[in-house]
């Protein structure tokens, strides 16, 4: 809280200096009026003034925070009784878990130790002095920075410049989030990948066939407990994306080409957005149409026609990401037929080709690269949508190729595995970890291969 | 060349192509014909899809809007609420309001004596009762001995039964309403004192265990904050982003690699960035879980490459000639940037970014893994509050055994559809509006 009311004053200052650094500039050359003295706008030596005043002493600020905690801790720590300089790891983590809890004011679990309720004071001693010495700090660093910048204020310091230097590194750092984030993925999930790989080996994960991760949460069993083998739910993931391309890709295909090429204007401007509802619906209420109507009316039917379906089969789950992919596909395939040059059609309809003969001989054909580039991206999707398989899937991993069973996928198995508390180190969890690295990966070569195929056909008609 | 005046009658080449062509019209056509007619089978089957979609979830839906309520006299007994006789709020707080409650009920079906049927009778309310008597009380002491009507909560299962959702034709022991308590109930709506009023408890309330209780005002205050925070993050950062690679980056190797990672980024599942939000904000920076904080920074890592590329083609569509004159007037490239061509690239931006927003609004899988997905009964009020967002809320509900929550469900699933489609149909206006063709 301490931290807030610094920043905001921080702030406060920073707006006051802008405003004393812009007068300044203009008194400097003696009014508004011969402003044209100056190297920038006066605006401009005003801005200069407030970011010298906020960002040498929020950067600090937040250093020292960071710093700090840690050292608190340490210090903290040290002074708890001799086992914990002897204490493995995991109970290190624990006891620092606890101080910190009890710090915070939560509740204590069970008896406390009395050192470490002590441990836990002292903190709260030493954090309110670091705040307290950080604000203070910064606030100094933020007066003295913005009065140096303020005196060296003359009319050939160039402003704008500086000012523009910043805005242009805020660019840039802006667009590095996208590698931060994609690095930040790669290292968390690794990590947590490999820590799980220490405990199961890898080739039993990709290629074991039995998978069933609730043995192994008793924390005296690791080793020998619990079957991680992921064949099983690669094969559902398989199974349920091909039923749901199955359903997307010829109803999504055909309609692009019917709305693209055959239906007019007033038809087309009425059933594309109507189409393109689907998109924008959000997938847990596809997943709740799967578990309400679909499932239901499949077991329906086929309890009529005398066959066992289950009630989470793969069908249903398979059916309704279908029909998610629908608009996905066809409005992809609508961008790379509308991208086939008319001159084509032309061409054919001079042969004497009838529509659907020019559609299938020539602009198909044309267009196939892009739309097998959508197809792959519509997979990717598939595999990695969450909610409908959660919802509609099942939990049980079973290794089958029947449509009317029940399977599992690789995304329901992170979200059963990783919702719930349970302890950040036992295989079960790490397990979690892994199957997303393999999903990102998957998806990763997917996305890579389709993009790659898309963007080179775009430009091959330009 | 001779022997051609052998052959009886022969055709020319032309010819031969008029009859094979001739010949095979008929078919073509049909292939034609069947060609077109896949297409339009498609077409009624995506439309098809929708109006299922829509219809189903609005008629189990829109029942939710609407709640069952049982009017009784209520006579506030003093032995009861104040058996001493103190009157302070606290005092009064401590009454003994479920004895009142059931004395109302008694009351009105004095027939019932046994045990078990008592039971039942005082199952035709909602638990919650007494505490709508006990804050009447508080609020005003002087209702004690005096009798008035009140109209109460009725029980999930009584509301099911008035909306016609559990029906006596099916077996007893098939339903969970016996007939006992389905000739109190219509002896009750006989007296029009069993009424459905507009359900305001679904706006007002946080998640409940009892579903006549529970509401979406916590998913959906929790739901407001976690966009806030994307909002706040996610645009600035994406704009930042694509005016850089669009308007200052140089097109180096590079700057390839940035935009071949937002690509990615795009097209990388939901579920990947809640991993990573578990492991990098909660295991390695301590977050708390469950907080719209983090559910929020997840979502903005989650919508910003779809922004940055909204936000590239916005600045793209802005033409050269405008970037031309402004330094043809002496304007500094970032001059340039933030005086001319932003604002003319605002509404394809917002377009953009509204459209990420209801993205956001809609996804539910990476909060899970953050932990968004605890009953939270309570509504959250600040950032790093515990909460829950309005899709994770429907997750949660439907997968409720009680019946009544399905329709609580469809009616949450009704007001998130409202409020996506208001997002898009500003998005459209936005375009419609202010976008400028070339």
């Amino acid at each position: 809280m301490q931290n807030l009311s610094v920043i905001i004053a921080i702030l406060g200052l920073s707006a006051m200096s802008y405003w004393l650094g812009r007068r300044r500039s203009i008194a400097i050359v003696g009014g508004l009026r011969s402003a044209a003295q100056l190297h920038s706008l006066p605006g401009y030596y005003g801005v200069l003034t407030g970011l010298w005043c906020a960002v040498p002493a929020l950067l600090l600020l937040a250093v020292w925070h960071v710093v700090g905690q840690h050292h608190i801790l340490d210090v903290v720590m040290s002074h708890l009784s001799g086992d914990y300089l002897t204490a493995s790891a995991g109970q290190r983590r624990l006891l620092t878990d606890e101080v910190l809890r009890l710090a915070h004011g939560g509740a204590a679990l069970g008896d406390v130790r009395p050192d470490v309720r002590a441990a836990a004071q002292e903190w709260i001693r030493l954090d309110a002095l670091s705040r307290t010495a950080g604000g203070l700090v910064a606030l100094s660093v933020s007066l003295i920075c913005a009065s140096v910048a303020w005196s060296r204020i003359s009319p050939t310091l160039r402003a704008r410049n500086g000012v523009e230097w910043v805005v242009k590194l805020a660019l840039v750092l802006c667009s590095l989030i996208a590698i931060l984030t994609t690095v930040g993925i790669i290292l968390s999930v690794l990590y947590e990948a490999l820590r799980f790989f220490h405990l199961v080996p890898i080739f039993k994960f990709l290629l074991g066939t039995s998978w069933s991760p609730q043995l192994a949460t008793r924390a005296d069993q690791v080793g020998s407990s619990g079957a991680f083998g992921a064949v099983p739910l690669f094969a559902g993931t398989a199974l349920i994306a091909l039923i749901a391309m199955l359903v997307a890709v010829p109803i999504g295909l055909l309609s692009a080409i019917y709305l693209s090429e055959y239906a007019d204007r007033r038809v087309r401007t009425v059933a594309k957005p109507l189409l393109e509802l689907l998109a924008g619906i959000p997938t847990v209420v596809y997943g709740f149409f799967a578990v309400l109507t679909v499932g239901p009316l499949l077991r329906g039917v086929g309890q009529a026609l005398g066959v066992a379906v289950s009630a989470e089969s793969a069908l249903a789950a398979g059916l309704v990401m279908g029909i998610m992919i629908v608009p996905f596909v066809s409005s992809l395939a609508d961008d790379m037929l509308t991208a086939v040059p008319q001159g084509l059609r032309n061409g054919a309809y001079a042969l004497g080709a009838t529509k659907s003969e020019t559609i299938r001989r020539v602009v198909l054909p044309a267009a196939l690269p892009g739309i097998v580039g959508g197809v792959l991206l519509a997979v990717s999707r598939a595999i990695g949508e969450t909610m409908i398989v959660v919802m509609a899937a099942g939990l049980t991993a079973k290794l089958t190729a029947n449509p009317l069973e029940a399977v599992t996928t690789v995304t329901v198995q992170i979200v059963s595995l990783l919702v719930g508390d349970s302890e950040f180190d036992s295989p079960k969890t790490l397990s979690a970890f892994a199957l997303g690295l393999v999903l990102f990966f998957a998806t990763l070569v997917l996305n890579i291969i389709a993009l790659r195929i898309v963007r080179r056909y775009s430009e091959q008609y330009k | 060349m001779n022997n051609t005046n052998n052959a009886t009658p022969l055709e020319t080449r032309g010819q031969r192509t008029q009859r094979l062509v001739a010949a095979s019209l008929k078919r073509r056509y049909r292939a034609e014909l069947r060609f077109r007619t896949y297409g339009i089978v498609a077409v009624t089957l995506g439309l098809l899809f929708v109006v299922v979609l829509f219809s189903t979830i609005i008629s189990k839906g829109i029942g939710a809007f609407k709640q069952a309520y049982v009017t009784l006299d209520v006579t506030y007994s003093a032995a009861d609420i104040a058996p001493d006789g103190k009157l302070a709020p606290a005092d009064l707080a401590q009454g003994d309001y479920e004895a009142v409650v059931k004395a109302a009920l008694r009351n009105r079906f004095s027939e019932v004596t046994e045990r078990d049927e008592k039971r039942k009778l005082y199952g035709l309310l909602s638990n919650s009762a007494d505490t709508i008597l006990r804050d009447r009380v508080v609020k005003n002491p002087q209702l004690i001995g005096t009798t008035e009507r009140v109209a109460l909560l009725a029980s999930d299962r009584v509301d099911l039964v008035v909306k016609g959702r559990i029906s006596q034709n099916t077996p007893e022991a098939d339903r969970t309403v016996s007939d006992l308590e389905f000739g109190w109930i219509k002896a009750l709506l006989a007296e029009h004192r069993l009424k459905e009023q507009f359900n305001t408890g679904l706006f007002t309330h946080g998640d409940s265990r009892e579903p006549e209780q529970a509401g979406i005002l916590g998913a959906l205050v929790g739901s407001m904050l976690t966009l806030l925070v994307t909002v706040c993050l996610s645009l600035p950062i994406g704009v930042a982003a694509a005016v850089y690679l669009e308007e200052f980056a140089v097109r180096n190797r590079y700057t390839d690699f940035i935009e071949v990672n937002i690509n990615n980024l795009a097209a990388v599942p939901s579920i990947v960035f809640g991993l990573l939000g578990l492991a990098v904000f909660i295991q390695f920076f301590g977050l708390p879980r469950s907080a719209p904080i983090v559910g929020g920074l997840v979502l903005t890592l989650m919508t910003l490459p779809t922004i940055i590329i909204a936000s590239r083609a916005a600045l793209k569509a802005v033409p050269p000639a405008i970037r031309q004159a402004a330094f043809g007037m002496g304007a500094s490239p970032v001059q340039m940037v933030t005086h001319h061509v932003l604002p003319l690239a605002m509404p394809g931006i917002l377009t953009g970014a509204i459209i990420g927003m209801a993205r956001a609004l809609g996804e539910s899988a990476p909060l899970l893994m953050i932990g968004m997905v605890a009953f939270i009964a309570d509504v959250p009020r600040a950032l790093s509050d515990s909460a829950t967002v309005l899709p994770v809320q429907i997750y949660l509900w439907s997968s409720s055994s009680e019946q009544a929550f399905v329709e609580r469900t469809s009616g949450a699933i009704i007001v998130l559809l409202i409020f996506l489609l208001l997002m898009n149909a500003l998005a459209m206006i936005l375009r419609n509006r202010f976008e400028r063709r070339w």
